[in-house]
């Protein structure tokens, strides 16, 4: 596990390359939001993902179905004019259920990611500025969640939350997504606390929480925001598999898990109980995973695609 | 490097079993195996039920640390997991479904490994050009596909080709065909084909994650000075990349595998549930609903143990590949 320590810092040699044309100091932001524009894969990333968010919160107005309503008459019925992707064999409107379980599993996603990489923020620069037992005991529960399959605690925890309402599993997904990241942060804290503005607070009594508020987040805060990008994706896909085998949504709500369970038996025979929230699911988390890619690019300019 | 070894042995051992034993005492505060027996109509008496329970040790009545006591005495003593509440011994259910697992496990993973080694050095050499493109898109977006996605579209794919061939060339529901007569190599085939499919959707989510580390890995090897070096000193570029290039990039993938061979179990989870096997996803998951405490802790312990073995054997890679362990 050695590797996530070593994840090297921003590194200030490769940012004076790119400005040594430039007449006036370009600003870090500024750096890093000019590589994100010559990036492809953001562009793409940033255009789905907001196209999925829009047709989300739009896509209801021009349909003529509600998610809860059952056509009588078309029961089972392939996409056609009047219902877009099909309707399953009662009746619903599978282009209606889509876009309200996309809208779920959006919502979970946007709110775990952030919520986990706060998480993981505030465990990794406790850990990394505080040393001694709490970076222990911290590092040592860490590991223990790494050897523990999370999706296992998801399913030996969903009793639980299956009484609570489906707010409670964003709790849970933030809950154990934050291992990884945690590491990192934890890391780049340690070098950061023998930097000497850190120092300096130190000695002039600041105390260890303003210090870790005002120094050392601010400057993770580009990992956390990587972080925040990239768990969107993770934790729709967490929650969709949960909700697909049982264990996570359940019956009334719905999420493009629970779709996919109930269309699966007729995958083969009518594939578009299956296909198309499939399809939506995966461009929505390719969207937020490539945006969170480019963004690590453009912050760490050893990584990917820079690098020649 | 024995005692490197060693002590990473070590290190993951004290893991694993704090694991299990965290695993028994979550299952033993959260599922509650009376509720299996109060539903009955007519409904047993309380003396019965607790009875059972207290024969199979997951009395609720009876404290969890106690229980945990006695369940670590009978590890040691007995060398029992305790029984199941169909009244089997986990370890005799944990030796039927393992075969199951370890198969679809081990040929997925190694498959896994070497397709995505291979792509992603042949990636990282060919930066830029249509092939890596293609296999990032592809990577990008298997890695974006949940497991059960991946093999119910794999399924449906495989329906169509037999539709389309008019046989059933490729059998996908469950382990192997029940009731097929005939010889060794029939059953042997046939198990081979129910095999195709959650090999190939295992090994395709492996692949794409390891495909992007081992790029990613080679890329920084290749700008390194001793590759230029090793060139310069008259080696082909096909001997410098694989002697001096692969060689070295696969020291951080060895930690990534260890790393990940947790996300690879629930993967291979999922995977079994999807196909319809009889492995240790399926025990994992029916023992959390039937709130069945040991059960439970016996698949996390297995679980454990193949990280303990994953862990340890990445180690051996490491130190057999980085000359400074060695020392």
């Amino acid at each position: 596990m050695s590797m996530l320590d070593e994840m090297p810092a921003p590194d200030a040699t490769a940012v004076i390359t790119d400005v040594v044309h430039s007449a006036k100091p370009v600003s870090r932001l500024r750096l890093v939001m000019a590589r994100l524009r010559s990036t492809p894969r953001f562009w793409v990333g940033i255009i789905g993902l907001g196209a999925i968010i829009l047709w989300a919160i739009f896509g209801l107005v021009p349909n003529a179905w509600n998610y809860t309503d059952l056509d009588i008459y078309n029961m089972g019925s392939s996409p056609s004019r009047l219902h877009w992707f099909g309707t399953s064999d009662i009746g619903e409107d599978i282009y209606a259920q889509t876009i309200v379980g996309l809208r779920k599993s959006l919502i979970i996603g946007l709110l775990v990611g952030p919520l986990a990489a706060i998480v993981a923020g505030v465990v990794g620069a406790v850990a990394g500025y505080l040393g001694g037992w709490w970076d222990r005991v911290i590092v040592w529960v860490i590991d223990l969640l790494l050897v523990l399959p999370s999706l296992f605690l998801f399913i030996l925890l969903s009793p639980i939350f299956k009484q609570l309402s489906w707010v409670a599993l964003i709790f849970l997904l933030a809950g154990f997504g934050w291992m990884i990241m945690a590491r990192v942060i934890r890391a780049q804290t340690r070098s950061l606390r023998e930097r000497d503005f850190i120092k300096a607070a130190r000695f002039m009594g600041v105390d260890t929480w303003t210090i870790i508020r005002r120094h050392v987040l601010p400057n993770v805060s580009s990992l956390l925001i990587i972080d925040a990008t990239l768990g969107v994706g993770a934790a729709i896909l967490s929650e969709t598999t949960l909700s697909f085998f049982g264990f996570g949504i359940q019956a009334p709500d719905v999420s493009l898990g629970t779709l996919l369970a109930a269309g699966q038996s007729a995958a083969a025979t009518r594939p578009w109980l299956f296909i198309f929230p499939a399809a939506i699911l995966v461009f929505t988390v390719l969207s937020a995973s490539l945006v969170g890619d480019a963004l690590r690019d453009a912050v760490d300019p050893t990584s990917g695609v820079n690098r020649d | 490097m024995i005692g490197f070894i060693a002590k990473r042995f070590i290190n993951y051992a004290i893991l694993s079993a704090i694991a299990t034993l965290s695993a028994y005492v979550l299952a033993s505060i959260i599922l509650n195996p009376a509720a299996r027996y109060l539903g009955r109509n007519p409904r047993p008496s309380d003396a019965t039920i607790n009875s059972i329970l207290d024969g199979l040790g997951v009395n609720p009545n009876t404290p969890w640390v106690e229980r945990l006591w006695a369940w670590i005495v009978r590890l040691v003593t007995e060398g029992s997991l305790g029984d199941t509440i169909h009244n089997t011994s986990v370890i005799s259910e944990i030796a039927a479904r393992a075969g199951t697992s370890l198969r679809l496990l081990i040929l997925g993973t190694v498959i896994a490994a070497i397709v995505g080694v291979t792509l992603g050095v042949w990636g990282a050499v060919r930066q830029y050009r249509f092939s890596d493109q293609a296999i990032s898109v592809a990577s990008f977006t298997i890695l974006a596909t949940p497991a059960f996605v991946l093999g119910i579209l794999l399924m449906i794919v495989a329906t169509l080709l037999n539709n389309f061939l008019g046989v059933q060339l490729i059998s996908f529901t469950g382990e192997y065909t029940p009731g097929l007569d005939g010889g060794w190599w029939v059953q042997f085939g046939d198990r081979a084909g129910h095999l195709l499919l959650p090999t190939i959707s295992l090994a395709l989510m492996g692949a794409a994650g390891y495909s992007r580390y081992q790029r990613s890995a080679m890329l920084d090897v290749l700008a390194a000075d001793y590759i230029r070096t090793a060139r310069s000193k008259g080696r082909t570029r096909g001997s410098a990349l694989v002697r001096h290039g692969v060689r070295v990039a696969l020291i951080p993938m060895s930690t990534y595998f260890a790393y990940s061979f947790a996300t690879v179990l629930a993967g291979a989870a999922v995977t079994e549930l999807v196909f319809s096997w009889h492995g240790m996803g399926e025990l994992l998951v029916q023992s959390i609903s039937q709130s069945d405490i040991n059960a439970f802790t016996g698949a996390i312990l297995f679980n454990a143990i193949l990280i303990l073995i994953a862990g340890t054997l990445a180690d051996v890679v490491y130190a057999a590949l980085d000359p400074r362990v060695r020392v």
